[in-house]
């Protein structure tokens, strides 16, 4: 089995490299460092003197690292979950309308070892990149304003687990609806999860108990959307004062820590959408 | 002959629609089998079974004793789907390693340099697979059917796209097959092909067998013609033990005779007649 899955991974990567798909992420990903560099110069240098005054109530370093960072977070978090839908697209009913899954599947690998390695190829080349990504975009951060933020890895593990989520949400997408169907449905799911989040973050911050409830079910519901929030609020966990109220308030902050139990149901919730996908591709005639 | 493929009572709808109703067939080893039927009829859906593609409504399909769609059935099978598509970016050999991987296969590269050379694409190894012809696609479907030594072929149109040439380089490899005791399904709607290399054909109407044996056992005499000087003459529904007494009677009679041909029913007329002209 193991040789199986090494060799649909293998399949995968090849695959990725001979349509010259990563070439492209790598070109495009350079681009927008290269343009998150050139923001960040700029953002550090003209904020230098923001909040200036006998009472400096905002750290204008703190302010401008999280805020020009959690947007590259939320960038790379966009970025990785394109990578992990493409990655799935079509990989059950589109493949098999194409006649493309019909050789492989007859052979004596099964198909659930098969879907599983195609995630785990999907998932581990999307997490690599999102983990990629943050790390060229910390660089660039220190590098322009001397600013990291409070947790490194934690962060950064949160965006990977969450791009991992999509690309299984999408591998179930896949064995029910054609190509094109999959790819809007999923990233309707992606752009649904992220306005649940800010509906949460305004909950917090209005004191509405309404919306803050709506957020909190959402991360529960899709729980990408939690592991982000949990990413963004890792970045300022230890800032203090006015500072890190206002970060937390802003579109790029997070209200919410990532509680134990949210990591575990995340770890649940992928393996019941894998085990769901798995016997949707294993009750489909192909 | 112990059978390597068998299905019994063979059942499949979709969605109420019946496609398979209650059919019975074997395919010995080293036997080839050819499954002829209209468009619709249910051969697809029979092949698919027994590679377990797609799940049997009732009855059930075996491979060497296993059922269909099993590991060691899929194991023990090769199969071309009449529609197929490979990874354009592969080449043909690279192909071929995928397949090697995903069976088990220890044959390594003499393996595929021998399934290469019988399909005749030797030369195209390292070619991909979306600067091919169909044909020569068809062609390395075949291989990447039989990578594995498989015990059992399962060929779904394989010759629809190849030429005449393509067509011959197919029936070599079938008779190859054939010596070497592998047992072939053969869905084709090429009746003179199946005429050529089949050992047995079974026809399939509305998911009904309706007709099986082999070739020569299906076909029926239609008479004797002879051309006498006077014109020519059939002797309707008389058959080979007939026509020495047919020709004596003429002679005795003061025939002269130019020529005498015993006529008999081809497959087509024996397919056209059990599927009552019903085409899918």
């Amino acid at each position: 089995m193991a040789r199986s899955v090494t060799t649909v991974i293998g399949y995968a990567l090849r695959e990725g490299l001979r349509r010259r798909v990563f070439l492209a992420v790598l070109l495009l990903s350079l681009g927008f460092l290269a343009l998150y560099g050139v923001g960040a110069h700029f953002a550090f240098r003209d904020a230098s003197g923001f909040a200036e005054g006998e009472a400096k109530i905002l750290d204008p370093k703190a302010f401008t690292g999280a805020t020009i960072f959690g947007m590259a977070m939320f960038t790379t978090l966009f970025l990785g979950s394109v990578l992990a839908v493409f990655l799935t697209l079509g990989i059950v009913r589109g493949d098999a309308e194409s006649g493309l899954l019909q050789p492989l599947v007859v052979r004596p690998i099964g198909r659930t070892t098969l879907l599983l390695s195609r995630f785990l190829a999907a998932a581990g080349l999307s997490a690599a990149y999102v983990l990629a990504v943050y790390g060229g975009a910390l660089a660039i951060t220190w590098q322009a304003g001397h600013w990291a933020p409070d947790h490194l890895l934690g962060p950064a593990l949160a965006l990977a687990f969450a791009v991992a989520i999509i690309a299984a949400l999408s591998l179930l997408a896949s064995t029910f609806l054609s190509v094109t169907a999959q790819g809007i449905v999923v990233f309707m799911v992606y752009g649904a999860g992220l306005t649940a989040g800010l509906l949460a973050q305004i909950g917090h911050a209005i004191h509405s108990a309404t919306l803050h409830s709506i957020g909190h079910t959402a991360s529960w519901v899709l729980p990408f959307e939690g592991l982000y929030a949990a990413a963004l609020h890792a970045l300022i966990s230890n800032t203090s004062g006015l500072t890190g109220v206002v970060l937390q308030l802003g579109p790029f902050g997070g209200s919410e820590a990532a509680s134990p139990g949210l990591i575990v149901w995340a770890f649940i919730y992928t393996a019941g959408v894998l085990a769901i996908a798995a016997m949707a591709f294993a009750r489909r005639d192909l | 002959m112990a059978a390597v493929l068998a299905a019994r009572a063979l059942r499949k709808s979709y969605r109420g629609k019946e496609a398979l109703v209650g059919v019975d067939l074997e395919v010995g080893a080293g036997e080839l089998l050819g499954l002829l039927g209209p468009n619709g009829a249910g051969k697809s859906t029979l092949t698919k079974i027994a590679c377990g593609l797609v799940r049997p409504s009732g009855g059930s399909v075996e491979v060497l004793g296993r059922p269909a769609g099993s590991p060691p059935a899929r194991a023990a099978i090769g199969y071309l789907a009449e529609l197929f598509r490979f990874p354009g970016w592969c080449s043909a050999d690279e192909l071929l390693v995928l397949h090697q991987r995903l069976c088990g296969s220890a044959g390594g590269a003499s393996e595929r340099a021998e399934l290469l050379e019988l399909v005749e694409l030797s030369h195209a190894a390292g070619s991909r697979v979306e600067t091919m012809s169909k044909g020569m696609q068809q062609r390395l479907g075949i291989a990447q059917a039989l990578v594995g030594s498989p015990r059992l072929l399962l060929l779904d149109e394989p010759t629809s796209a190849l030429d005449p040439v393509g067509r011959r380089i197919v029936r070599g490899l079938l008779e190859e097959l054939r010596r070497r005791d592998v047992a072939v399904l053969l869905n084709s709607h090429l009746l003179s092909e199946v005429e050529l290399v089949c050992d047995r054909v079974a026809i399939i109407a509305d998911g009904k067998l309706v007709r099986e044996g082999r070739p020569a056992d299906l076909e029926r005499p239609r008479g004797v013609e002879v051309e006498t000087a006077n014109g020519v003459r059939l002797f309707e529904g008389a058959g080979r033990e007939e026509a020495p007494e047919i020709v004596a009677r003429l002679v005795a009679e003061g025939e002269r005779i130019h020529r005498v041909e015993v006529l008999s029913s081809t497959l087509e007329d024996v397919y056209l007649e059990a599927v009552r002209g019903r085409t899918g």
